[in-house]
């Protein structure tokens, strides 16, 4: 059985419909997967989610977890998931002990019971269980809402947007957490919009504008990617990357941090660059592999076209 | 049941550490009734009056010498022309000015009438209405006295007695009011904010997607309103009783319990607001502007609905507090039992199951 099937989904706002949250989405989660759900702002990450755990309903199209209904078993699910969402959403004036207590209760279990789960997560916030939630920092909170999330040894973990506004080093520490919990068998569906971020899941869906783009495993969705790239630089940035838009050989460019992926066209080599007659002053080339992002790029741009 | 009450005991944390507005829910009441009880009140007491009086006479003198001897008035001036009559208006000195005209006694004894004349300041209507009812109910006192016992053909006297009141005291007017009022402004108020509090949060999106039903988060909600409101009726009970010396005259069973049916009414009044507001602002204003103004308009408390135009009154109708302050200024004031309010009650009761099961009914499960 599937942990989680969501199939021809559909999800509008507003009186007529007007605006096109989740477009015909479908896709399915083995249980104990790692499940990212990969997409810029405004993707639909956070619809689909509230869709999945029972606080949306869809305008057409079923979706299961754990087998059951989100619409008919509603209650059943309900039981059985683990939810944190975008926003930080434990009571500011409960200390982490007593924000903890009260969601192990709620779900009628206790600390004690489940302490093995959350241990490794809570041993870093536990020097500061007397403090109020609202006076942690960012990273602790998600901590915290992680454990109050996990409490009660759901079925399935839903974490939308754990990692948007933590640091770096808090992210790289999340993400550890999650193997951790992916050992313990739970099945964990989690959204980001950081592209660089996918490779740490066993699976990938690329989302953009309500339309899934890809799902696939991070290695298969890069591998995928069939044209040439090439890390491109040059003195003058700006002036390059107009230069190489007009240029014969290109596919497509643009800016990559401190250099512009150039995506060939099919049959282009690298050498069709080196020989390319220009005036830039101190060109770099240097072909690369691609990663997640140049391929959500791409596959956004088939999408448009 | 443990569920229940460890939401019950997170929300008296949430009450016990916003100690501000611990400290307005329960001083409320108090405040109140120190500003209805003592400054707000519609009582005249200490008027300042000016006499001008050309005669100086034995009965012009007497008549002034008991008005000031009445708690109601004090002579603030006595004036020696009429221009001064106005000039003390106009400063608003004087509330009441009473004029003899010369010769009062001799007119009196000789052609058996003399006129005294009242000017009172007008711009508050109510005031002047009382201030000359006093003053001529104690020139009339005067006057009966003087006749003594001398039989006047075709006299009709009026006696009046004041029943239930008879010092005709405001407190007992307001405290009933004041209950209506600080159980609507704790229960619909504080009960539909807290809810949209924990939507405006997002602590409500994780509560759904638990085992805790919906309708227990709402009740566990209202438990500690419903506690702060008791004590905020014993506080009114015992300050009406024992600071405003308002007797409880009726059975205090019964207005305790009336007090609790209508608690439980503004509660499942702020349930409803609740699931239709989304903000905590908004759910202020409604409470605000659709239920305290009308309680403070409509419920009789501040102006007598009898006087009304037929479709205000009409409107009263549907104002849960006027119900409450009918039977509870019935009970407490008249002494009356169950058999005399049991239809008020059963109003009360009726609009409890009906907003009840809206609220419950429109109570939503999801986030939209």
């Amino acid at each position: 059985m599937k942990a989680v099937t969501v199939d021809h989904i559909v999800k509008t706002y507003g009186k007529k419909k007007a605006v096109v949250a989740l477009n015909d989405v479908s896709f399915s989660v083995e249980p104990g997967e790692l499940f990212g759900i990969i997409g810029p702002d405004g993707a639909g990450k956070t619809s689909l989610f509230r869709l999945l755990t029972t606080l949306l309903l869809a305008d057409s199209g079923s979706a299961t977890v754990d087998g059951f209904d989100v619409v008919k078993d509603y209650k059943a699910i309900r039981n059985r998931v683990g939810y944190m969402p975008g926003r930080f959403s434990l009571y500011p004036d409960l200390s982490v002990e007593e924000n903890l207590n009260f969601f192990a209760t709620i779900f009628n279990t206790s600390i004690e019971k489940n302490y093995e789960l959350i241990r490794e997560i809570y041993v870093q916030i536990e020097p500061f269980r007397k403090r109020k939630a609202g006076k942690l920092s960012g990273g602790m909170k998600q901590k915290l809402a992680l454990c109050c999330a996990l409490i009660h040894r759901p079925s399935v973990l839903f974490l939308d947007e754990p990692t948007t506004g933590v640091d770096a080093v808090s992210r790289k520490e999340f993400w550890e957490m999650l193997k951790g919990l992916k050992e313990q068998g739970i099945t964990i569906l989690v959204s980001t919009p950081y592209m660089d971020e996918a490779g740490l899941c066993d699976r990938v869906a690329l989302i953009q504008n309500g339309r899934l783009l890809s799902v696939d495993t991070p290695s298969a969705i890069t591998a995928g990617f069939a044209n040439p790239i090439l890390a491109v630089k040059a003195n003058r940035m700006l002036y390059l990357l107009n230069r190489l838009k007009e240029a014969d050989f290109t596919q497509d460019v643009y800016p990559f941090g401190e250099y512009h992926h150039l995506v060939l066209k099919k049959g282009k080599r690298p050498e069709d660059v080196q020989h390319w007659q220009n005036d830039q002053e101190h060109l770099m080339i240097e072909p690369i592999k691609p990663d997640i992002e140049d391929c959500f790029i791409a596959l956004m741009k088939e999408s448009h076209a | 049941m443990k569920q229940f009450l460890s939401f019950v005991k997170k929300e008296f944390f949430h009450i016990w550490r916003d100690k501000s507005t611990l400290l307005i829910l329960l001083g409320m009441p108090v405040v109140q009734i120190v500003i209805f009880g003592f400054a707000l009140t519609n009582e005249v007491k200490n008027s300042r009056i000016a006499v001008l009086d050309p005669s100086k006479d034995a009965s012009s003198l007497a008549i002034t010498a008991e008005l000031d001897a009445s708690r109601y008035f004090d002579l603030e001036k006595n004036l020696v022309n009429f221009a001064q009559v106005e000039e003390e208006f106009r400063r608003g000195k004087i509330k009441l000015a009473v004029i003899f005209p010369a010769h009062f006694a001799d007119d009196l004894q000789h052609f058996n009438k003399a006129t005294v004349q009242l000017i009172a300041d007008a711009s508050d209507p109510n005031v002047a209405n009382t201030l000359t009812n006093y003053a001529t109910a104690i020139i009339t006192d005067y006057q009966a006295r003087i006749t003594g016992n001398k039989q006047l053909p075709y006299t009709i006297q009026t006696e009046m007695r004041m029943l239930y009141n008879p010092q005709m005291k405001g407190a007992f007017n307001f405290v009933p009011g004041l209950m209506a009022m600080v159980l609507l402004l704790v229960c619909t108020m504080m009960t539909a904010i807290t809810i949209v509090k924990e939507k405006e949060m997002g602590t409500m999106e994780v509560m759904l997607v638990s085992p805790m039903r919906p309708q227990m988060v709402v009740l566990a909600k209202a438990v500690p309103y419903l506690f702060i409101s008791s004590i905020n009726i014993a506080t009114i009970l015992l300050l009406s009783v024992y600071a405003l010396e308002v007797p409880i005259n009726g059975s205090l069973f019964l207005v305790v319990a009336e007090s609790i049916l209508f608690t439980l009414v503004s509660l499942s009044l702020g349930l409803l607001i609740s699931s239709s507001a989304g903000t905590q602002q908004t759910a202020m204003f409604i409470s605000l502007i659709g239920l305290f103004m009308p309680t403070l308009m409509l419920s009789g408390f501040m102006f007598p609905i009898e006087n009304m135009p037929l479709p205000l009154r009409v409107i009263s109708n549907i104002v849960p507090a006027k119900w409450y302050y009918l039977v509870v200024r019935s009970v407490m004031i008249k002494g009356v039992g169950l058999q005399e309010i049991w239809k008020e009650t059963l109003v009360l009761f009726g609009m409890l199951v009906f907003f009840l099961t809206l609220a419950i009914r429109k109570f939503k499960i999801r986030l939209a």
